[in-house]
């Protein structure tokens, strides 16, 4: 049922990992994954997975939430690894019929799936604690230098904003056209993937039309609060760069500088 | 009392109008005058002109003929626009159309941060718009979660932010339960007398009506009628002409009144009803 | 027999998770053929919820429904025939309209059920003759009809559906007072031509306490009270105690009684309240 789905999956708390300003944490998001990527042997990956689980710690979220998301891509990491290990380079250590898994395999398999869910872990972190509307601004400050080449950036981020806003509502209204609906004796259920897209008409017109009324009273009640675009607007909450942003730069820094060591001095991977 | 907001002689028609039935015009003529700090009720019918008339107030709707004052300033002066819809708010009829942000303290800020306010300033008027309402407790939560009269509550917080002095609200608890328009009711209530924010409320529900300091009745685009409640709620026979309910208090009373009863003009309330009620068969078994 | 009956009916949101909600604990019910049912309860008494599992929209967690006395989950793949038998309009139906016409709308259920053209013909223009459906729009599209008119193309679409049950979640809820008296006039007209019955729920004593012949009150996913109008409104304090009020002109007969006036207190309508007083006073009126 729609009404259970949390949109950006936030998690209100206090931890450091919370109070990190939400630009900090996007950027240091992508200098992670640079490095995960760039992690050459087990030793880098595993300072790499080790940091994501501390961070993963020092959210104090619930363990169970973070299960959950990586439940979600299971199927995707073992298909992944399960192809990587048929590819790959030196000894031999299983051969039946055309399958054949070598060291180079089977390391690349681990390395894969480990780096998957690495990602995904750190991906949680992001979003369970940070808020949508924090998102959105920290996007908007980021991309700020974009408006000079004429990229709307305040209007993306207010769309963003608009439709992080909107998404529970119009799950809701799904579920209660489709009720209406399906009381009426529409059959969504059963039938081949034509008769189900068709069965479909009577929530989507219904749907798009609220829309459009939605949209409208929106609008007029932006007007009413004086929306004038970008221009002139200022902000309740100002995003600053704090101590603990430095000290999360640093132990970044001091991770990413590891990986780089392990890369350069100790063994490459088999793969 | 100081004249406020003036309208005079106003003619409204819709652009998309049907020509083939002449209903062009949603209003025809429409004057008024609300003073500083009044708390009035503009009642009428589905039809009648009154969401029109309320979406005129802060220059949403231009008038296509005659023309609207809000403090000494014409609602069709582009110039003044910013400055009429801060001092006059508008509410509307649904709670979800109008939350923009998704989470409660962002969304009250919205109107401020449109208006260039320094950010520690917003944080101050949220948070005592928020009291205000008595949404405190719920700032940091998701829209989605409030119940109808708790997000209408927010939806005025975030007007009241903007410190305005008028707020039009255009049928506020029409998607409501009882609970959240007693909380609505409550809540414009409070404003009116605490702050002296002068009050608009469009409405059909004469329950809300009748705690207004003025009643004004509009019909086909025109007002039919205006006065304090007890004035325009005595006329039982026109009102219920108009397609327009009176409280069962006021029209048990009105009905015995018309049977030669000596009963007050008008009762309001259950409370002034059973009192009147009871005035009477005490004095009559004396 | 009674046409729908309700068993120890539960109904958990989400069981298992952390969201886990109970909506309706324990609920028991009958009622017979031809009843006008009113129901009311403030926002989460489990209304909504109910009315949805009588239709079999939702699944009891645990208890049975009885339809005309045969369980409704007896066939999980038969459910839609109940869905016929019992029409559910919903809050602001008019969202639900979708159609080229109006004729076409109302027609969807009908033509759902596999009914020939002549049937369906007929069951369309049946249900727009009740809900006041004027042969003219019949052929406009239904977003062409102001809001009060789609309201009544909404209502005609479950009727259309001829079900043995029609159950209304606050039809009225919107419309300015003309709209609402007619279109409860068109409901109360439609109960007594059909003789089936009828479900609603509203926020308004007032309606309710007019025209429903017996009222189920829902407080917190239970069942708080169901009895006769004249029953359930003369305990008048147990109601205020669950968040609900009683119809004003009950409200003042109460207030009479307690002021040591021995009036009837059991009073629903103004023009009931106006007789008493009559009566009380001695008879008739002094012009």
């Amino acid at each position: 049922m729609g009404r259970n789905i949390t949109l950006g999956q936030y998690m209100p708390g206090r931890s450091v990992i919370h109070r990190l300003d939400a630009r900090s944490k996007i950027l240091l998001l992508i200098a992670y994954m640079v490095f995960i990527f760039m992690a050459q042997n087990f030793y880098a990956l595993f300072l790499m997975t080790l940091a994501s689980l501390l961070v993963v710690l020092a959210t104090r979220i619930s363990l169970n939430m973070y299960l959950k998301s990586l439940r979600v891509i299971l199927v995707v990491v073992l298909i992944t690894a399960l192809f990587n290990l048929f590819y790959g380079n030196g000894k031999v250590l299983f051969e039946w019929w055309i399958f054949k898994i070598t060291e180079g395999g089977l390391n690349n398999a681990v390395f894969v799936a480990v780096r998957i869910a690495a990602l995904v872990l750190i991906s949680s972190v992001l979003t369970y604690t940070t808020s949508p509307s924090d998102l959105t601004d920290a996007l908007e400050r980021l991309l700020k230098p974009l408006t000079l080449f004429k990229v709307k950036v305040h209007e993306l981020a207010m769309m963003m904003t608009i439709a992080l806003r909107f998404i529970p509502v119009l799950l809701e209204e799904t579920d209660k056209i489709m009720n209406a609906q399906k009381a009426r004796g529409a059959d969504m259920e059963s039938g081949n993937v034509f008769k189900r897209v068709k069965a479909l008409i009577p929530v989507l017109i219904p749907l798009f039309v609220s829309s459009f009324r939605r949209a409208n009273d929106l609008a007029m009640a932006m007007e009413c609060r004086c929306y004038n675009g970008g221009k002139g607007r200022t902000r309740m909450k100002v995003l600053r760069f704090t101590r603990t942003d430095l000290f999360g730069l640093i132990v970044s820094l001091v991770i990413f500088a590891g990986v780089i060591l392990c890369n350069m001095y100790l063994p490459q991977l088999v793969r | 009392m100081e004249e406020f907001i003036k309208v005079n002689d106003v003619f409204y028609q819709y652009e998309s109008f049907d020509e083939e039935t002449d209903a062009g015009y949603a209003l025809c003529g429409v004057n008024m005058t609300i003073g500083r700090g009044e708390f009035v009720a503009i009642v009428g019918h589905n039809g009648s002109g009154k969401s029109t008339l309320a979406k005129h107030f802060n220059s949403i709707y231009l008038p296509s003929a005659g023309e609207i004052f809000v403090d000494g300033m014409d609602t069709a002066d582009d110039d003044c626009l910013f400055d009429i819809r801060k001092k006059v708010g508008l509410v509307l009829q649904n709670p979800d159309n109008q939350i923009v942000a998704g989470i409660v303290e962002e969304d009250v800020a919205f109107g401020c941060e449109n208006l260039g306010v320094p950010p520690k300033e917003i944080r101050q008027r949220v948070d005592e718009a928020l009291r205000a309402v008595d949404m405190y407790d719920y700032r940091r939560h998701s829209p989605d979660k409030l119940s109808g009269g708790q997000k209408q509550r927010v939806a005025i917080a975030g007007i009241i932010a903007m410190e305005p002095e008028c707020i039009v609200l255009d049928e506020p608890t029409a998607m409501l339960d009882p609970k959240g328009r007693d909380e609505v009711i409550d809540t414009i209530t409070r404003l009116n007398r605490e702050r002296g924010i002068t009050i608009i409320l469009i409405t059909h529900y004469m329950e809300e009506a009748v705690l207004a300091d003025r009643v004004i009745v509009m019909d086909s685009g025109k007002v039919l009628t205006e006065g304090m409640p007890p004035e325009v709620f005595s006329q039982v026979e026109l009102l219920k002409r108009h397609r327009l309910d009176v409280p069962q208090a006021t029209e048990l009373n009105h009905k015995l009144r018309s049977c030669g009863y000596e009963l007050p003009e008008c009762v309001l309330n259950a409370e002034d009803c059973a009192q009147a009620l009871y005035e009477l068969i005490k004095g009559m078994s004396l | 027999m009674s046409v729908i009956k309700a068993e120890g009916i539960k109904l958990v949101y989400g069981a298992g998770t952390s969201f886990e909600k109970t909506a309706l604990d324990d609920v028991s019910f009958e009622i017979e053929k031809g009843e006008f049912i009113g129901i009311i309860g403030h926002t989460g008494s489990g209304k909504s919820t109910l009315v949805q599992l009588l239709n079999g929209l939702l699944k009891p967690t645990a208890g049975r429904i009885f339809l005309n006395g045969k369980d409704i989950w007896q066939e999980p793949k038969k459910i839609r025939e109940v869905r016929f038998k019992v029409g559910i309009v919903f809050q602001y139906p008019e969202y639900q309209l979708f159609e080229e016409t109006v004729y076409k709308d109302i027609a969807f259920g009908p033509k759902n059920m596999g009914l020939s053209e002549e049937e369906i013909d007929e069951k369309v223009r049946a249900a727009a003759a009740f809900t006041g459906v004027r042969e003219e729009w019949l052929q406009k599209s239904p977003f062409d009809l102001s809001g009060g008119e789609k309201r009544r193309a909404a209502i005609a679409g479950v009727i259309a559906m001829d079900p043995d049950v029609l159950i209304l979640d606050e039809p009225t809820a919107g419309l300015d007072p003309l709209g609402r008296d007619a279109l409860l006039a068109q409901i109360q007209n439609y109960h007594a031509v059909r003789k089936n019955t009828v479900l609603l729920v509203s926020h308004s004593m007032e309606d309710i306490a007019r025209i429903a012949d017996r009222i189920l009150v829902m407080n917190h996913g239970k069942k708080a009270m169901l009895d006769t109008a004249a029953n359930v409104f003369s305990r008048g304090r147990e109601l205020e105690e669950l968040g609900l009020r009683v119809p004003q002109i009950t409200k003042i007969m109460m207030l009479l009684k307690e002021k040591g006036i021995s009036v009837n207190e059991n009073i629903l309508t103004t023009e009931q309240a106006f007789n008493e007083i009559i009566n009380y006073l001695g008879g008739s009126s002094r012009i």
